[in-house]
């Protein structure tokens, strides 16, 4: 295991072509893309979505059918685990339950022969905040406790990079926001290359500065949180983060930076480059807290605003906001959020209303995608897996 | 329709309510049904554990030890005052020890195989293992027997006896080690060459330290086996007496009180050691 | 689209193996081999190669004095057969009568331990498993003093006339109890009760309490719910006891010399004298092969469905 020379503090994770086959299943198809040093970065997806065997390959606990891992100019590819300068933390934490937690931590250093080892340890665990419990078993921790060990334990080996797979995964809610939150302060004290895997998108939208969506072994798209929510460029992407409303429709024109769609008799605009359409029926996409409402004969729309008419069939109060299920005239519903600032009592089931939004929030990706794309995947993905350990 | 709850009449219409079930010693039995039976079975079990106890404190008239006499505790202070029982012990316990760790090597290396790797044959490697425990004894000492007298070059004595007690010792150690490994996580070896220890220092400091309970139980389920063994023993042991052998040999002349002695020491030795392999496992926690 | 891991439970877990878990490399492809070897060896030497020389032992014909030879002769096996086919039945039967008993016995207690004894499981854990661990010669002996002829069982039994019941069944005699059958089925069954008690108690351990609240919250009796729940999800522990129990309790032949008399001998009785006593080996031979594969026909039977696996 080379340490990182002088004018290298940290260097780029690269994998390249990566694919993993299991017997006739492919894992993960023709991967690539770059980690630069010192980057949030997650990888998400669906259960089966191929990106636990992502993290996998570049620990040095699988290896690649084909491809190449790289750190720096390093290749790193067939090196062993305990050769990679890279750690992980488990999604079960794996602490060994006969040693206690100081020795836990210290496992690492003391492999790689460090003689005087309490200094860091202790330091360690003020950064996880866990000081005092350096002499219990794990057996005696709180599932948050536990896991806090498991990131001290990897970190405190300062690897170039630390993975981390699905660790919030067994907490409860609360507690795992709270070590979201953690997570991204330790990562930006401590500077190092975070890879962090979930299927929660609202984890990695929270915690990541880069985030590449993987589906059936492959990236979907790739980029920082908010371009791939507001633009995202595949129907799963779209589906998968947050909700979409999809609207199918036929690409008609141009209007100058515009591009023109017909959807069943209704004409609506939205900035060209934000259409990912490869031929010319796109679904137009636009988020449900995008839209407005208004009541039809108000005839409230702004200027410049693409509209629909339809029929409330749901109205849902959450506190926060309200929820309308809308009916357009061709049987579609479509979800509006609006944001209770001010109410309208007369928004309820059977109203007609306009709902409008602004060009600049749509987007229209390519028709021939199924429109319900990582859809149904998310809600499972909300539910913790039953296989996995 | 509104109900008018102040009015006198709507207080006198209540509803009928439902008398306590009657209780009484029958209904008490038949809830108390399976801890009756089960406490009666645990009874059963130790009745004769109380009689060899009681009857290692007798001071018995004649040969027989089957009639109280007189309270004495001349069995406990002289425990080797019978002819040979000390010989027949020292030869079980040596032939136990020696038994039980060849038992316990052999069983854990094939329980190791059989947890965590894929091989050819791998069902009849089980029949194999299964089949001493699914064959009766006097099958497994004739048999026995036969070889060692067509071999003459091993006298029957000690080592056939250790040779027997390994052979059937082994599928119990394999069955205990097996399902401690199984119940290991295996990522728990991943996460130690994760942080820098090659595949054989991460075998010996993470995942034999976690086995170790199961070879230990194997190992103690394999002394007892072998230290209790009778018939198989009795087929190959040639002159040489252990210890059931004497005990069954001396029951027609009739059981020195010693014996109680040495079967309450054993009682009280067994005990201590599984609570203290109780108590240990509540310290460690070991998950 | 669902994914191959939603369709078949488990896959992740099975790819991990197949790959080689460790550390993702495939481990040489011969450890397994030379992890099992010194272990199976010791077996195929000694009991393998036994049973072949049992075999052989029982194809031949000579006594102690004159030596032995080969030759082949089946007529042992009838003789077995026509000598001593009353006792094997015997032997059969009480061990069949033994390992009932054993179960019916034993099943009240596994199921109190594992769903009735909240904070004392452990403590009667232990108090099962220690007389496992104590000679069980000398606890046999301690039943020639329990069922002796004036001691209080024997006496109490005389006294309800529960004797004469038993005795008009052939399994007692004469006011007594020892050196009759019934002393012998009850020494085998205490004998192996622990091997009854422990895999009946793992298996029930294993059923969650809640499968019980689930019944009687439709509509289930107590012993309903016991008998289409509790019972069938116990099996596999039944099993396992009742083979651990018939199958010495077969051959044994301890208790029948400790409790019992001459005519109560079982089939190991005359296997051992025969050995060791007359050295009549080609037959002792003959009635112990007998002997094993009348049992292996019995179990294979009756575990035909279970696979090795389960087993070990």
């Amino acid at each position: 295991m080379t340490a990182p020379t002088q004018n290298e503090v940290g260097r780029d994770l690269r994998l390249t072509g990566v694919t993993k086959r299991f017997g006739d299943f492919v894992a993960v198809d023709d991967l690539s893309l770059t980690v630069p040093r010192g980057s949030f970065f997650a990888l998400l997806g669906p259960s089966g979505c191929g990106k636990t065997t992502t993290l996998r390959m570049v620990a040095g606990l699988e290896e690649p059918t084909k491809g190449h891992i790289a750190i720096g100019h390093e290749d790193i590819t067939w090196s062993k685990p305990y050769k990679r300068p890279v750690n992980t933390v488990f999604q079960s934490y794996a602490l060994f339950p006969h040693l206690d937690i100081y020795e836990n931590v210290a496992f690492g250093l003391r492999r790689r022969g460090v003689k005087d080892v309490k200094k860091q340890v202790e330091d360690m665990l003020d950064l996880v905040e866990l000081t005092g419990y350096a002499r219990r078993k794990p057996a005696q921790l709180s599932g948050g406790q536990q896991q806090r060990v498991a990131v001290a334990r990897a970190l405190i080996n300062r690897p170039e990079v630390l993975l981390l797979d699905e660790p919030l995964g067994a907490l409860d809610l609360k507690l795992r926001r709270q070590m979201q939150l953690e997570l991204k302060r330790i990562q930006t004290e401590v500077g190092i290359t975070f890879i962090h895997v979930t299927h929660d998108q609202e984890e990695a939208m929270t915690m990541a500065d880069t985030i590449a969506v993987m589906n059936g072994g492959r990236i979907e798209q790739m980029g920082a949180p908010a371009d791939l929510y507001e633009n995202p460029m595949t129907t799963f992407v779209a589906n998968f983060l947050g909700q979409s409303n999809l609207l199918t429709g036929k690409i008609t024109g141009r209007a100058g930076d515009d591009t023109l769609i017909d959807i069943n008799g209704n004409r609506v605009a939205l900035p060209t480059s934000r259409v990912h359409a490869g031929s010319d029926m796109a679904h137009v996409g636009v988020r449900p807290e995008k839209m407005q409402i208004s009541i039809s004969e108000d005839e409230a729309v702004p200027a410049g605003h693409n509209s629909l008419d339809g029929v409330i069939i749901d109205a849902s109060f959450i506190g926060v906001s309200t929820q309308y299920l809308v009916k357009l005239p061709w049987g579609q519903e479509i979800a509006v959020f609006a944001q209770n600032v001010r109410r309208d009592d007369r928004l309820v089931d059977g109203a007609r209303v306009s709902v409008h939004w602004d060009p600049s929030h749509a987007f229209a990706l390519d028709a021939a995608q199924a429109a319900d794309a990582g859809v149904e995947l998310d809600e499972e993905a909300a539910l913790p897996d039953p296989v996995a350990t | 329709m509104a109900i008018d709850l102040t009015t006198p009449r709507a207080a006198a219409a209540q509803p009928p309510v439902a008398a306590r079930p009657a209780r009484g010693p029958v209904h008490w039995v038949r809830e108390h049904l399976i801890q009756i039976l089960g406490l009666g079975a645990l009874f059963y079990m130790f009745l004769p554990i109380f009689v060899v106890f009681a009857f290692s404190f007798n001071s018995p008239v004649g040969r027989t030890n089957y009639t109280w006499s007189k309270f004495s505790l001349n069995a406990w202070l002289h425990p080797c005052d019978p002819e040979g029982m000390c010989e027949s012990l020292g030869l079980s316990l040596k032939i136990g020890v020696v038994a039980t760790i060849g038992a316990a090597t052999l069983g854990t290396l094939i329980a190791f195989a059989l947890a965590r790797h894929r091989f050819r044959g791998r069902s009849a490697t089980n029949l194999l293992i299964f089949m001493p425990m699914a064959t009766p004894e006097v099958v497994m000492g004739s048999s026995l027997l036969t070889l060692f007298l067509n071999l003459t070059v091993i006298p029957l004595g000690p080592i056939t006896i250790t040779i027997a007690h390994v052979m059937f010792c082994v599928s119990y150690v394999v069955v205990t080690v097996k399902a401690r490994i199984a119940g290991l996580d295996p990522r728990l070896e991943q996460a130690a060459m994760d942080l820098y220890a090659d595949e054989s220092t991460a075998f010996w400091k993470i995942t034999f330290p976690l086995v170790l309970p199961g070879i230990v139980a194997g190992a103690l389920l394999a002394f007892s086996l072998s230290f209790d063994d009778l018939i198989v023993t009795n087929f190959n042991s040639g002159s040489y007496v252990t210890f059931p052998m004497y005990v069954l040999g001396s029951s027609q002349r009739g059981t020195p009180v010693q014996v109680n002695v040495v079967g309450t020491a054993m009682f009280a030795v067994a005990l201590v050691f599984v609570i203290g392999g109780q108590i240990i496992r509540r310290r460690r926690m070991v998950v | 689209m669902a994914s191959p891991s939603d369709l078949v439970p488990g896959l992740d877990e099975l790819t991990d193996e197949v790959s080689g878990t460790k550390s993702g490399r495939l481990r040489s492809r011969k450890t397994p081999y030379l992890l099992l070897a010194p272990g199976m060896l010791w077996l195929a030497l000694f009991f393998v190669v036994p049973m072949i020389f049992l075999l052989s032992q029982s194809l031949q014909t000579g006594n102690l004095d004159d030596g032995y030879t080969l030759t082949f002769r089946f007529a042992n096996y009838a003789d077995a057969a026509s000598g001593y086919g009353a006792i094997f039945i015997r032997s059969f039967v009480w061990a069949l009568v033994a390992t009932v008993l054993a179960l019916v016995i034993a099943y009240p207690l596994a199921y109190l331990i594992a769903f009735k004894s909240g904070r004392w499981k452990n403590v009667l854990l232990v108090l099962v498993i220690a007389p496992f661990f104590t000679s069980f010669i000398i606890r046999t002996l301690a039943w020639t003093f329990i069922l002796s002829d004036d001691g209080a069982v024997v006496r109490f039994l005389n006294w309800s006339h529960i004797n004469d019941v038993l005795t008009f069944l052939q399994l007692t005699s004469d006011q007594r109890v020892l050196a009759t059958p019934l002393a012998v089925i009850a020494g085998l069954t205490y004998n192996f009760l622990p091997f009854m008690i422990l895999p009946l108690f793992a298996s029930l351990d294993r059923i969650d309490p809640r499968f019980l609240e689930a019944a009687q919250d439709l509509y289930s009796a107590p012993f309903t719910a016991f008998r289409k729940i509790t019972w069938p999800l116990s099996l596999p522990g039944v099993v396992a006891g009742t083979l651990l129990t018939f199958i010495p309790a077969a051959g044994d032949y301890v208790n029948a010399q400790l409790l019992g008399n001459p005519s109560t001998r079982m089939i190991g009785s005359v296997i051992s004298a025969k050995f060791l006593s007359t050295g009549d080996l080609p037959a002792a031979a003959a009635l112990s092969f007998t002997l094993m594969v009348t049992i292996v026909i019995l179990v294979s039977v009756y575990v035909r469905r279970a696979g090795t696996e389960e087993l070990v």
